[in-house]
């Protein structure tokens, strides 16, 4: 049997998202089967740009103001500096030939890599399946999670 | 002299690029067919032995030349 490894993406920066990626294209490369789930701030990188979804209720539409969805919007976790700092930082990647979040989740899907997400922070922020990016494989809670990670070696926490 | 039958440039990428595109690029490969790799990251000098540990591949060869490295790996099944 294939070994496995599960990756929990709890946070929605870029540069934890990059070393999530990085590690998942890496395990995937190497024949590892690995899962990606989703959860909290880590769900904004599986949205789309705009919301398609109507928002329902007051909260969730201040909420979903200030936090953004995309690849394009995740913040950096240190000297993100208004964008300033982030903006920065893709220029150096790509003078590096670095590849950007969305190449390597691409990478990723061409690998066979499943990305799975909660349902939980999804209801939160008033998400549909339709706000997601179509590569999303599965919507689902702890439990999927948990069966995943206790039949898999590796099990990360970003 | 080992004779690769195909060729992969990762020179300036970093990790996991040239990792990934070694598992892409070997998927062309028939069973005993070697491919040759050119980086310069040095951090392959320890991920591409530990590719082919992981993946059953054999590494052939790794040579270093001026911050240059080629590497040599025969697809398993041979």
């Amino acid at each position: 049997m294939k070994e496995k490894m599960t990756l929990i993406l709890f946070s929605g920066n870029l540069d934890k998202a990059l070393a999530g990626f990085n590690l998942a294209t890496a395990a995937a490369s190497m024949e590892i089967e690995v899962v990606i789930f989703f959860t909290f701030w880590g769900l904004n990188i599986l949205r789309k740009e705009k919301k398609v979804s109507p928002t329902k209720g007051f909260k969730r539409k201040m909420f979903g103001m200030i936090n953004k969805g995309g690849t394009d919007n995740l913040p950096l976790s240190r000297f993100h500096m208004s964008g300033i700092g982030t903006k920065m930082m893709k220029q150096l990647m790509k003078e590096m030939k670095s590849p950007t979040l969305l190449e390597l989740m691409k990478l990723a899907k061409s690998l066979g890599v499943k990305f799975v997400a909660c349902t939980t922070t999804m209801g939160m922020m008033g998400l549909t399946k339709d706000d997601l990016i179509p590569e999303v494989d599965a919507l689902a809670g702890a439990a999927t999670y948990l069966t995943d990670a206790r039949q898999s070696k590796i099990n990360l926490f970003l | 002299m080992i004779k690769a039958n195909a060729e992969l440039d990762c020179l300036g990428l970093y990790c996991p690029m040239p990792i990934a595109k070694t598992a892409e690029k070997m998927r062309e490969l028939k069973p005993g067919e070697v491919l040759e790799i050119l980086a310069d990251d040095e951090g392959i000098k320890n991920d591409m032995p530990a590719w082919c540990q992981a993946t059953g591949n054999e590494l052939i060869s790794i040579e270093e030349e001026s911050g240059k490295y080629r590497i040599l790996i025969r697809k398993k099944g041979g």
